[in-house]
C-alpha cells in the first residue's frame, strides 16, 4: 500500500524545492498507518455528518444515497467518528491480518 | 459594527462547503485535533487565500517534500515570521495591483502558526503587523507546547501541565506560570477583530474565521486544539477534550469586535475542571491543592471576561 515516490534524487529533485502539483500528498495512502477500521451501522445512521465534519484526515465522502463512508486508503484508525456518532451508528472494528 | 459582517448570513450545518482546501495523505498522527481546526479553517475560507505558515507541526505534516496537502498557495516560513511574511504579500499584492500587473480581486492572506510560533517565538512580529494595519488574518493553533520537536514547554502551556521540559518530580508539579493569554495581547494592539474558537464547536469556529477573514484590516483566531500524543490522551477523545474545555471553563469562547467584548457561549453551569482534566497523561500527577488552584483560577479568569463583556 505504501508507495515510494517519496524517495526523490537530487537530480530530479525541482528548483527551489518547489512542489508543482497541489494537493499531490493524495498519493500518499495513510491507511497502513490503521489498527482499527471504523464500520458503519446503516439501520441507525440518521446521515447527520457528524463523522464526515470531525474526520482529521478528511476520509469521509457522502455517498449518493446520503450516507458517509470512509476511503479506507486514508482512515488512519483514530476512532473520532464512532466516539462522536450521536447514534453511535459506528463501531471500531480490529483490522486483522 | 463592522459593515462587512452585515452581508455575511453565517455557515449554516447544511451549508457547509463541500471542498477541501487541505487534501488527505497528510501525515498527522491519529487522532490530531489540530489538523481538523485547520481543515474547519480551510473550509471556511474557501480556495481564495495564500497561506503563509510558520514552522510547526502543521507545516511538517502538511508537506512533507515531494508532497504537499495544499491546495492552495502557501508558503513555508521560519518559526518567528508568518506574520511579517503575510504583510509582505499583502503589500507585494497591492502594489501589483495598483501597477497594474494582477487582476483586481479580493484574495485573503493567512499566517498560521501554532502557539510556539505565535506566543513566544513570533510574538514581535505578529505584533508589528498589527500594529501596521495589514490586511490579512492570523490563525493560531494552540496545542499548549512545543509538540513537533517533542513536548517542549512554551508560553501557553496550562499550570501543572507535564512536558518534557517542565517534568513532575519531587520537587517539581509541571508548568509553574499560568497559560499566556494572548488574545488579550491580540485585544490590546485595537485591531478589529479577535476571537477564540474551538473545533469541537465547528459552525462557531468556521463563523469566526469568515469573519476575520472579512473584516478590513488584522484580525487574529486563537483555535483551541487537541493534541492526543502530547497530552497523552485517547486520539478519539479529541473533540470530547475539545468541548470540555469549554463546558469547564477552560477555555472559554469569546470573540472582540472592535473593543467590544462578546461571549459565543454563556456556560452558566460549568463542569469541574477534574473531568478535564483526568484522562490525559500530562495532568495526571497533580495532587488536590493544584487541582483547588486550577478550579479557582479559572473561575477568576471566566468572571474576569464576563465582566469585560459586561463593561464594553
Amino acid at each position: 500500500m505504501a508507495n515510494t515516490d517519496a524517495i526523490v534524487g537530487w537530480k530530479t529533485i525541482t528548483f527551489g524545492c518547489h512542489v508543482m502539483e497541489p494537493g499531490n500528498s493524495v498519493n500518499f495512502r495513510t491507511g497502513d498507518w490503521r489498527s482499527q477500521r471504523p464500520v458503519l451501522d446503516k439501520e441507525k445512521c440518521i446521515k447527520c455528518g457528524m463523522c464526515w465534519i470531525f474526520c482529521p484526515d478528511m476520509a469521509y465522502t457522502q455517498t449518493e444515497e446520503g450516507y458517509f463512508e470512509a476511503d479506507m486508503e486514508y482512515c488512519k484508525g483514530c476512532g473520532i467518528c464512532a466516539h462522536e456518532c450521536p447514534k453511535d451508528a459506528i463501531e471500531m472494528v480490529t483490522e486483522e491480518g | 459594527m463592522i459593515p462587512e459582517f452585515e452581508k455575511f448570513k453565517g455557515f449554516k450545518a447544511k451549508s457547509i462547503p463541500k471542498d477541501e482546501p487541505l487534501a488527505s495523505g497528510h501525515r498527522a498522527c491519529q487522532g490530531c485535533g489540530e489538523v481538523l481546526a485547520l481543515r474547519m479553517v480551510m473550509k471556511a475560507l474557501g480556495r481564495d487565500v495564500i497561506v503563509c505558515s510558520a514552522t510547526g507541526c502543521m507545516e511538517i505534516i502538511s508537506s512533507p517534500y515531494p508532497h504537499t496537502a495544499w491546495r492552495v498557495p502557501w508558503i513555508h516560513i521560519a518559526f518567528e515570521n508568518a506574520a511579517a511574511v503575510a504583510s509582505g504579500v499583502e503589500s507585494a499584492r497591492k502594489v501589483l495591483k495598483r501597477k497594474g500587473k494582477i487582476p483586481k480581486r479580493h484574495v485573503d492572506i493567512m499566517a498560521v502558526g501554532g502557539d510556539g510560533a505565535t506566543g513566544d517565538i513570533g510574538l514581535q512580529w505578529i505584533s508589528g503587523a498589527f500594529e501596521r494595519g495589514h490586511d490579512f488574518l492570523y490563525v493560531c493553533l494552540d496545542n499548549e507546547a512545543y509538540m513537533n520537536t517533542g513536548v517542549q514547554r512554551s508560553g501557553c502551556t496550562p499550570y501543572g501541565a507535564m512536558t518534557t521540559t517542565s517534568p513532575p518530580g519531587k520537587k517539581s508539579f509541571g508548568q509553574v506560570t499560568w497559560k499566556k493569554n494572548i488574545p488579550a495581547i491580540a485585544v490590546a494592539h485595537n485591531i478589529p477583530y479577535v476571537a477564540t474558537a474551538s473545533p469541537a464547536y465547528f459552525l462557531d469556529l468556521m463563523n469566526k474565521v469568515k469573519k476575520a477573514a472579512l473584516v478590513k484590516g488584522p484580525a487574529y483566531v486563537h483555535i483551541y486544539s487537541p493534541c492526543p500524543t502530547g497530552w497523552g490522551s485517547a486520539g478519539e477523545r479529541s473533540i470530547e477534550f475539545a468541548k470540555l474545555a469549554v463546558e469547564t471553563r477552560v477555555f472559554p469562547l469569546y470573540e472582540v469586535i472592535e473593543g467590544r467584548y462578546i461571549m459565543s457561549r454563556k456556560i452558566t453551569k460549568p463542569k469541574p475542571v477534574t473531568e478535564y482534566l483526568k484522562g490525559q497523561k500530562r495532568f495526571r500527577h497533580l495532587d488536590e491543592g493544584h487541582i483547588d488552584y486550577i478550579q479557582k483560577r479559572v473561575d477568576v479568569e471566566y468572571e474576569k471576561l464576563l465582566r469585560l463583556a459586561e463593561l464594553t
